[in-house]
């Protein structure tokens, strides 16, 4: 294993996945279609999600929509089965059931067939800063425990790092892969990070045990040796987890793939980082330290 | 040795065995819910057709009375001294109609009481048909509310509006139905497993009417005679070791009540909220002030919830619709039932997967985890926990990380074999030295889990609970049940360092 000696290969795929994403955020927003497919959770608005129970075409369901609201509907679109669903800006409540009662009228539908939500601006705004306030809160408490338990702040920060690459990583899939981004969202991303700062953190701790044996400055083989030992466990650990994520992907309904997709992207970029981007931040983090001290003790 | 360790290895089946039967099936009989409504529904019908009782207790005497309030001017300065102080309020025998029916409504909306609330029929205490399912899973809808008001509403205000919401959706029949204040200003009501969510929410969307009438006769609510919106102020107070209830009227209101109250002396007078009769206190005398009490025997619990009630028809905010979620019950069967085919399938896979990797071991592990998971079905079942879509993600979750936990001792274990060591050594060392590994892995996802519980909202929060009750138990069932039943293994003689994946 030749994690250290290979750093700009491993590190650069980390950047063009990443640069990949933000990429693709940039090219949509560009596009007209927002960086993201936002769920009315965090734009606000009115979602009809309707089964039809035999096939229609999209454009048939927006007019009757519009029939009702007088506005043709933000976003049409047709999920698996004869599903529907249907964004508008937020509906008052008797709108929202003229709507209803029009399609169940229509399709001869009955009420259970339809989930409906409607979420304020209010909320909508709180949602996204929710969303990144619990990310850099869990961040910042993670930082904070790792470095007290290794007793080193650099295992705390790569750790971290690492953790922010996954971040990205699996919110560049939403904006590639078009991923609803709803309130399942935040539950997705500290899945992901929760999963991976796990894998880091079995692979520092080999670090911690090896420093005894290999040499407490010797950065390039602590890394290389604890990637290898902890390979095999870093390998199936992924296996096993990734098996139960995917057959919720599999076998799961719409919001439930919803959910298990980016988690099934984020345990294999979690993989991946603990093993090939955790250790050369630290690496790179210890030297920089180190010299440091050097040059300071030349002083 | 030998005979000692194979007991114990027996024990561990028996006790997997057992709680996967629990959770399957699960113990006892949990009282159907459905009486429970049944009763509620009985306890509506009392109200409205028994009126014609008078409203005595067995001597005879007018339990509940309107009383001017200068009767007790001590009062108005104790009573924040009355509210905190709970010894007072004893609780007499001959508690009348009303009281009882009203008390027993409120018991059952009580936030406590939640392992209420699950409509379908239960099968047994621990059984996952019993697990409380979000309404992401069943169908339901949920609205939050937030108070339309500058500044921060009280939390008597609040109070005031959860109650009212509740007595709505329990007037309306939806006993399943959970209200909860969120923040400071928001109440979240929660209906699940309905059909026609969009009828439900109509009928709990209008705001609740407060009247004052007079009563016929036979019981039944006569003429208007004081809006609930002329009420000022309600507050539960104590008037010589009695718990009564304050009223207090604005300019108007205490006009007219002043009006019935002259006309109503020896009568009862109903207070209700729409059609449903909240109390019905007889008039002593003439009130002119428009500062009343009513007495009688109220427990502290029985006032303020007529109070608050009594506040609620006179809400100074009105309520608006901030998000609304209505999950048709089709489309929440569906989610469930393919998490669990895919959690099933998915598990079936895993423990196959470590019966091929690490032989004995991974016998050990799969029975580690058939008791992790059939315990996390039995604790979400009996804490009553709401399991959401979320929670699912949370569980499966901790499946992989009970999972990780014993691959990580695996590998030592089998690195120990490997550089020569004997059995009994490679298994002690192995589970030490990865045990570490495994803490700081675990604590680092509580913290963000904790974060969680304490940023998010609804489903998140329990996504949250699910994880670290995952977390918790997969550690247990990782570490100490895989460990006796691994070490029982290796005292029957399973000594073969083949039999544990080594080479």
């Amino acid at each position: 294993m030749h994690i250290i000696k290979n750093r700009a290969i491993y590190l650069g795929i980390s950047i063009v996945l990443i640069v990949l994403g933000i990429a693709s955020m940039i090219f949509n927003a560009a596009t007209g279609k927002g960086a993201f497919n936002y769920d009315i959770q965090f734009t606000g608005g009115t979602s009809i999600q309707v089964d039809i129970g035999k096939p229609v075409t999209d454009d048939e369901v927006a007019a009757i929509v519009q029939e009702v609201t007088g506005e043709a509907p933000a976003q049409m679109q047709s999920l698996e089965g004869n599903t529907k669903l249907i964004k508008t800006k937020s509906l008052d409540e008797d709108t929202r059931n003229a709507v209803q009662d029009k399609l169940m009228e229509k399709y001869g539908i009955e009420a259970n067939a339809f989930t409906i939500q409607d979420v304020s601006g209010t909320i909508s705004n709180e949602m996204k800063r929710t969303a990144a306030l619990s990310i850099i809160v869990a961040c910042v408490a993670m930082l904070i425990y790792v470095s007290i338990r290794f007793k080193d702040f650099s295992t705390g920060a790569s750790a971290v790092i690492a953790l922010c690459h996954d971040a990205l990583i699996v919110l560049g899939s939403y904006a590639l892969l078009r991923i609803p981004m709803n309130n399942n969202f935040i539950a997705a991303i500290l899945t992901v990070l929760g999963y991976s700062i796990n894998a880091t953190i079995v692979i520092f701790d080999r670090v911690r045990e090896n420093r005894r044996i290999i040499g407490r400055t010797n950065y390039e083989a602590l890394i290389d040796t604890s990637v290898k030992q902890t390979l095999t466990r870093s390998l199936f650990t992924s296996l096993t987890t990734f098996f139960t994520v995917f057959c919720l992907y599999i076998f799961g309904v719409d919001s439930i793939k919803q959910f298990a997709l980016p988690i099934t992207v984020g345990i294999v970029c979690g993989t991946y980082s603990s093993i090939f981007v955790a250790g050369n931040i630290w690496y790179i983090l210890s030297t920089v330290k180190m010299n440091k001290k050097k040059t300071g003790k030349k002083k | 040795m030998k005979g000692k360790s194979f007991l114990i290895l027996l024990l561990v089946i028996i006790v997997a065995a057992a709680l996967v039967a629990v959770a399957y099936l699960g113990v006892g009989n949990v009282p159907a819910t459905d009486s429970s409504s049944e009763q509620q529904q009985m306890q509506v019908e009392i109200v409205t057709d028994a009126n014609g009782e008078p409203v005595t207790d067995e001597e005879g005497n007018p339990q509940y009375n309107l009383v001017p309030v200068d009767e007790a001017e001590t009062e108005a300065e104790d009573e924040t001294e009355a509210v905190t102080d709970t010894e007072q309020a004893t609780n007499a025998d001959g508690t009348p109609v009303e009281a009882e029916t009203a008390a027993e409504g409120e018991t059952s909306a009580d936030e406590e009481s939640t392992e209420a609330t699950t409509a379908a029929p239960r099968i047994g205490y621990g059984s996952y048909k019993n697990i409380k399912q979000g309404l992401d899973l069943k169908g339901g809808v949920y609205i939050v509310y937030e108070a339309e008001k500058e500044g921060t509403p009280t939390a008597a205000e609040m109070a005031a509006a959860v109650s009212m919401l509740q007595g709505r959706v329990e007037y309306k029949g939806y006993y399943d139905a959970e209200v909860s204040q969120e923040g400071d200003r928001r109440i979240r009501v929660e209906i699940p497993g309905v059909d026609d969510a969009a009828a439900a929410v109509n009928e709990i969307g209008e705001a609740a009417h407060l009247t004052f009438r007079a009563m016929n006769d036979d019981g039944t609510p006569g003429e208007v005679l004081v809006d609930g919106e002329n009420v000022a102020d309600a507050d539960k107070a104590t008037q010589n070791g009695q718990v009564v209830v304050t009223l207090a009227f604005d300019g108007t209101g205490a006009q007219q009540f002043a009006e019935a109250t002259a006309a109503n002396v020896g009568k009862r007078i109903g207070i209700y909220m729409d059609d449903m009769l909240l109390s019905a206190p007889t008039v002593n005398t003439a009130i002119n002030d428009g500062n009343a009490i009513i007495t009688g025997d109220f427990t502290v619990e029985e006032a303020e919830d007529l109070s608050s009630k009594i506040r609620a028809g006179s809400l100074p905010f009105n309520l608006t619709a901030l998000e609304y979620n209505a999950v048709g019950a089709r489309l929440g069967a569906d989610s469930l039932s393919t998490s669990v085919k895919a959690g099933t399938i998915g598990i079936i896979l895993v423990l196959i997967f470590m019966l091929i990797r690490y032989r004995l071991l991974g016998a050990a592990a799969d029975l580690a985890l058939v008791i992790y998971t059939a315990l996390m079905v039995v604790i979400l079942s009996l804490f009553g926990i709401t399991l959401t879509l979320p929670g699912v993600a949370g569980i499966i979750l901790g499946i992989g990380m009970a999972v990780d936990a014993n691959v990580i001792i695996f590998e030592r274990i089998k690195e120990e074999l490997n550089a020569g060591k004997a059995l009994k050594t490679a298994v002690r060392n192995g589970f030490a030295k990865a045990l570490s590994a495994i803490l700081d892995g675990n604590i680092t996802t509580l913290i963000a889990c904790a974060v969680l519980l304490w940023l998010g909202t609804g489903p998140i929060k329990g996504f949250a609970q699910t994880l670290i009750l995952g977390i918790i138990v997969s550690m247990f069932t990782a570490l100490f049940v895989t460990r006796v039943i691994v070490v029982c293994l290796g005292n029957i003689g399973a000594q073969n360092n083949k039999l544990y994946g080594a080479k």
